[in-house]
């Protein structure tokens, strides 16, 4: 039967596929079934060094893994690591593919509106980086200049709020797409994680990268499913024994070369 | 329980339809360029010298047997180290006519070599050119035998062009890819741009059933004109 032909049939085919998503419902807390079932699975980054990536053995490894790991170590749970990007991490977690989100997730009212948020776990900054040579010193300046972004970050959300009309916004789909079109010189100007610029400098000491304009100081949170307070208190606490027992300053130090300092809850 | 919201995906409808249109606007450039460049590949593969002949199918094998999501990254991402740099738009442009210029230039192919000996032989016997019996006895015929097929390849290069929106080009898989990015509707919004896409697939199969024998080569196929 060709579509041609038949686009009702096709029609009809979809509005039945909308039926099927509309139907599952779930548990009230997470929480029950992770102790049940002693496992949990958290989302992680793998494209977003230091916090995740993966390394030559081909394992997730960085800040955001070994909290992972940390909290289910706490929760009696074996952890089933979950790979997502910044643009996938809120529907793994809205459609209970993972049980929290732990990837260096900023928290804005309009996150807050679909998923909650535990305490803060480790600190965060976004910016503006280019070239040395070029002038940048105010958004106003963005103006002409063609900017990579990674979509749905906090940094394009930042981004797009200051950037001047005449500003040309480049949405890639994660951050190893966007740090590619700046070191091969398809946009001027990247807005990015101060963790995935430190290494994209580190490695490309030939773009003469800086730091140029503050997008949002944002510390990172974790991510529970909308009105599962059960979970979101119980990993508060195990974030505030963290923190009392020295262990997420630990993981700073190791990960980002310096202690959490002050992190709201 | 997941609650539905279409509202708030339809409510940006001009990012929606700006995409949309930029997805025509890269399938209507690629579909002219790539059957273009399929046409004159099939012609290279059926009757070109050898050197001619072993590039024509480097090419049409190698973009075969690639994926399209590579072939764009190589353009947009590989192509700058070696000093050309592309916008996202032409680099997706290049991409599609590529990509279909390599099918178009196999399907093509199958037509031509569908061609009855006895038309050949009487085109020539009316002092002809080579140049002239093609364009004028073989192509027209050929494209009439294989068009469905090629207007299926260039809806297949159309819904192709979704990727497109990773190397920033503004189409309408980047435009449902944003909003979802924004308020979280991802099922909404891709059912939105699979109804667009699907429209657009329905509507450009009909456009081009309707063209082809107008324009390219006449009304009843096989007499040719």
């Amino acid at each position: 039967m060709s579509l041609q032909r038949r686009p009702l049939f096709a029609l009809a085919l979809l509005a039945g596929l909308g039926l099927l998503g509309a139907a599952p419902a779930f548990a009230d807390s997470a929480l029950d079934t992770i102790l049940a079932k002693r496992t949990i699975a958290i989302a992680i980054p793998t494209d977003f060094p230091p916090y995740g990536f993966v390394g030559t053995d081909m394992a997730p490894q960085g800040l955001d893994v070994d909290m992972a790991r940390l909290v289910a170590a706490r929760l009696g749970a074996a952890v089933e690591l979950v790979p997502v990007t910044s643009a996938n991490r809120i529907a793994y977690l809205q459609t209970h593919k993972a049980d929290l989100v732990i990837s260096t997730l900023g928290k804005n009212p309009e996150r807050e509106k679909v998923i909650d948020f535990t305490a803060a776990y480790s600190p965060f900054f976004q910016a503006v980086f280019a070239p040395r040579a070029m002038a940048l010193k105010s958004p106003a300046e963005l103006a002409g200049k063609t900017i990579g972004v990674t979509r749905g970050a906090i940094e394009d959300l930042e981004l797009t709020k200051i950037a001047p009309a005449g500003a040309d916004i480049k949405r890639f789909e994660d951050n190893n797409a966007t740090v590619s079109a700046f070191v091969s010189g398809q946009v001027q100007v990247i807005a990015t994680g101060a963790s995935v610029a430190g290494n994209m400098m580190a490695r490309n000491p030939q773009l003469g990268a800086e730091f140029k304009l503050l997008l949002k100081d944002s510390p990172n949170f974790i991510g529970v499913a909308k009105g599962d307070d059960k979970l979101r208190l119980k990993v508060n606490e195990i974030i505030a024994s963290a923190k009392a027992g020295g262990e997420i300053d630990k993981l700073c130090v190791k990960w980002l070369g310096r202690p959490a300092g002050d992190l709201p809850n | 329980m997941v609650q539905l919201d279409f509202a708030a995906v339809l409510a940006d409808w001009p990012l929606l339809l700006r995409g949309a249109a930029l997805t025509l606007a890269l399938t209507a450039i690629a579909t002219v360029l790539g059957v273009g460049v399929g046409i004159a590949c099939a012609r290279a593969r059926t009757h070109g010298p050898a050197a001619v002949r072993a590039l024509a199918s480097a090419y049409v094998e190698l973009v075969r047997n690639t994926p399209f999501i590579v072939q764009l990254f190589f353009i947009f991402f590989g192509l700058p180290s070696l000093g050309l740099r592309l916008s996202s738009e032409a680099a997706s442009v290049i991409a599609m006519t590529l990509n279909l210029g390599a099918y178009a230039a196999e399907i093509v192919r199958a037509g031509i070599d569908a061609t009855p000996r006895g038309q050949l032989e009487a085109a020539r016997s009316l002092a002809m050119t080579e140049r002239q019996v093609f364009l004028r006895v073989v192509l027209p015929p050929s494209l009439g035998r294989v068009w469905p097929a090629l207007v299926s390849q260039i809806v297949i290069v159309m819904l192709g062009s979704a990727v497109c929106g990773q190397i920033a080009a503004q189409e309408l898989s980047y435009s449902a890819n944003l909003i979802m990015s924004r308020n979280f509707r991802s099922f909404e919004a891709n059912f939105v741009a699979a109804g667009l896409y699907l429209a657009m697939a329905v509507l450009l199969r009909q456009a081009l059933a309707w063209a082809g024998p107008r324009w390219l080569f006449g009304r009843v196929a096989p007499r040719g004109r």
